[in-house]
């Protein structure tokens, strides 16, 4: 597995909507590079025809419900942590570049 | 007469009962303990004397309750309909959440008394309690100390007796390892006992809300309250919830108890060794039979756990965007920026490690040779468990290889505090229950944990051997002089 380089952790930050100064890009890549390097240690065991386990109850399939009408959250409650609302909206900088 | 807060809810209850305490008392002594001593321990986040007030007033008609006039605390990552919840994290400043978890009901429902939230690493990204931004909370054993985490508030307020009984979560060891370093009980249920319902979410195939208790006895009460199928959480299992509080008999009689080759291993501290050897020979004494086990990949839980809870761990924290609630970005101009603001200001250095560590797990190239590799060797640990179980009843390990370490010493060495989750991260991966109960002390006095594991949905027989461990010996009575 080839490790991680600075650049890569760059493109990885902005994936995950992170600005990262100088210090941290490099504080981040180098700390990754160890954590990976201990973590490819998982190399050494063959998975070969291995079922993958994504949560630990093997009884659980999809789970349904009906859909029947049943009281929610009132929009104003919903809306009482926004950081900015108008007219029961939750309220974001423009998206659509424009006038 | 001893003082009240020094109690367990199963003593409380009794003098309750016979009229010699009273539910105003119990809370007037839990306040006092709290202001004379958590300015030192710095356990509690947000204290609300007045709701809990209110709610011993309005509970005077739930007397019957299984915990009616009990102190709890929260785990600051628990909803509390209108109640600060923040989950240590600047991104949250200002949250209060328009809805209880479901174990907040059902702790109201039995008559307990919420006394607020208590601090834990940003996110319970952490062994430590140090990656919090109200700053660390200290061992009250040693206040040099960290209390372990993330749920390290939680224990070491059960430890400093500033409350009853706490609530945790636990996604790789974060309830057992804390309490094994603050001298107290903190049990993991199965994955599916307790409805995840209103926890705030860290790694959804991983987290699990469980007590932090001063005894076993405590662990089982607070367990048969906030267990059981919940509609509202489709990973909680529809499963009748027993009576816990018959689990606690002195008897482990033939029961086998496997004891993995592989926990006495390189980075075992000395004195945790001893305890815990000799903690075998006391339950060997009692009766049960200790047979030798093998957990060979137990080796990779660390790898597995560090890529599949930073890959769960960034995509739930996608949502917090500056766009419903907590922090945002004031600043920014149009919506990109504003998320990357909002992001960049409100998550703390671990939160980015993770966030970060996650998205590369999961990214176009990387998923097969990580994520999906991660969860093909979880695979291998649960069935390492699996064949384990066909020989014996429950497993015993250290919680934690090492007693306390000194604040500051791993903040910055972040693969270094990864491996003090060596011993209770597989039971995370397997989704087994677990429970860590003390065991002895070190040279310096600092506690020691004993870990028990046991099949999915079998905490009776953990609790029962616990109940039997305690019961046996004195290390629960000793409390830290603070």
């Amino acid at each position: 597995m080839e490790l991680i380089d600075k650049a890569t952790v760059k493109h990885v930050a902005h994936l995950a909507r992170l600005s990262l100064n100088d210090k941290e890009l490099e504080l981040y890549s180098a700390q990754l590079v160890s954590i990976l390097a201990y973590i490819s240690k998982l190399n050494e065991i063959s998975t070969e025809g291995v079922t993958p386990t994504s949560h630990p109850l093997s009884s659980l399939k999809n789970v349904f419900r009906s859909d029947t009408l049943k009281p929610s959250l009132e929009a104003d409650e919903a809306l009482n942590n926004a950081p900015a609302q108008q007219d029961g909206f939750f309220k974001v900088p423009q998206i659509i570049e424009g006038k | 007469m001893e003082k009240l807060y020094s109690l367990t809810a199963h003593d409380l209850k009794e003098l309750i009962k016979k009229g010699s305490a009273d539910a105003s008392e119990i809370l007037s002594s839990v306040f006092d303990r709290i202001e004379k001593t958590d300015p030192k321990i710095k356990a509690i986040v947000h204290a609300n004397k007045t709701k809990a007030l209110e709610a011993l007033r309005s509970n005077s008609a739930k007397k019957e309750g299984k915990l009616s006039g009990i102190p709890v605390l929260l785990k600051d990552n628990i909803c509390v309909k209108d109640e600060p919840t923040t989950c240590a994290s600047k991104i949250l400043e200002g949250f209060r959440p328009p809805y209880n978890a479901t174990v907040v009901d059902r702790l109201e429902a039995e008559g307990a008394i919420l006394i607020g939230k208590s601090n834990m690493d940003e996110f319970a990204f952490g062994s430590s309690c140090e990656t919090s931004c109200y700053g660390p909370t200290r061992n009250p054993w040693d206040l040099g100390c960290i209390p372990g985490g993330s749920s390290g508030g939680s224990a070491a307020a059960v430890a400093a007796d500033e409350t009853i009984l706490a609530l945790g979560s636990d996604t790789g060891g974060s309830i057992r390892q804390p309490a094994s370093l603050c001298g107290v009980v903190g049990m993991k249920p199965t994955y599916g006992r307790v409805s995840r319902y209103g926890l705030i979410a860290f790694a959804s195939s991983l987290d699990q809300i469980g007590p932090i208790t001063k005894d076993v006895s405590d662990a089982a009460l607070l367990l048969g309250v906030i267990a059981g199928y919940d509609e509202m959480d489709s990973t909680s299992v529809d499963l009748p919830v027993p009576d816990y509080t018959r689990s606690l008999v002195k008897d482990v009689k033939g029961l086998r108890i496997g004891v993995p080759r592989e926990c006495f291993m390189e980075g075992l501290d000395k004195e945790v060794e001893a305890s815990v050897r000799k903690a075998v020979d006391v339950l060997k004494g009692l009766g049960a039979r200790v047979t030798d086990i093998s957990l060979p990949h137990t080796g990779y839980a660390i790898s597995v756990y560090y890529i599949i809870g930073p890959a769960e761990a960034s995509s739930n924290l996608a949502r917090f965007d500056g766009v419903q609630y907590g922090l945002r970005d004031k600043d920014a101009r149009g919506m990109i920026d504003m998320y990357v603001g909002t992001r960049s200001k409100g998550f703390g250095n671990e939160a980015k490690r993770r966030i970060l560590l996650g998205t590369y797990c999961l990214s176009t190239g990387y998923y097969d040779a990580y994520y999906l590799k991660a969860q093909k060797v979880r695979t291998k640990i649960k069935e390492d468990f699996d064949k384990a179980f066909a020989s014996c009843d429950l497993i015993v390990t250290p919680t934690s290889p090492t007693p306390a370490f000194r604040i500051g010493e791993k903040t910055e060495n972040p693969l270094a505090m990864y491996l003090s989750d060596i011993y209770t991260i597989p039971a995370n991966l397997a989704g087994l229950p677990g429970i860590s109960i003390p065991c002895g002390f070190s040279g310096s006095c600092l506690p020691i944990g004993l870990q028990m594991i046991a099949k999915p949905f079998d905490e009776e027989t953990m609790l029962r051997a616990a109940y039997t461990f305690e019961q046996n010996t004195d290390f629960h009575k000793k409390r830290p002089g603070i």
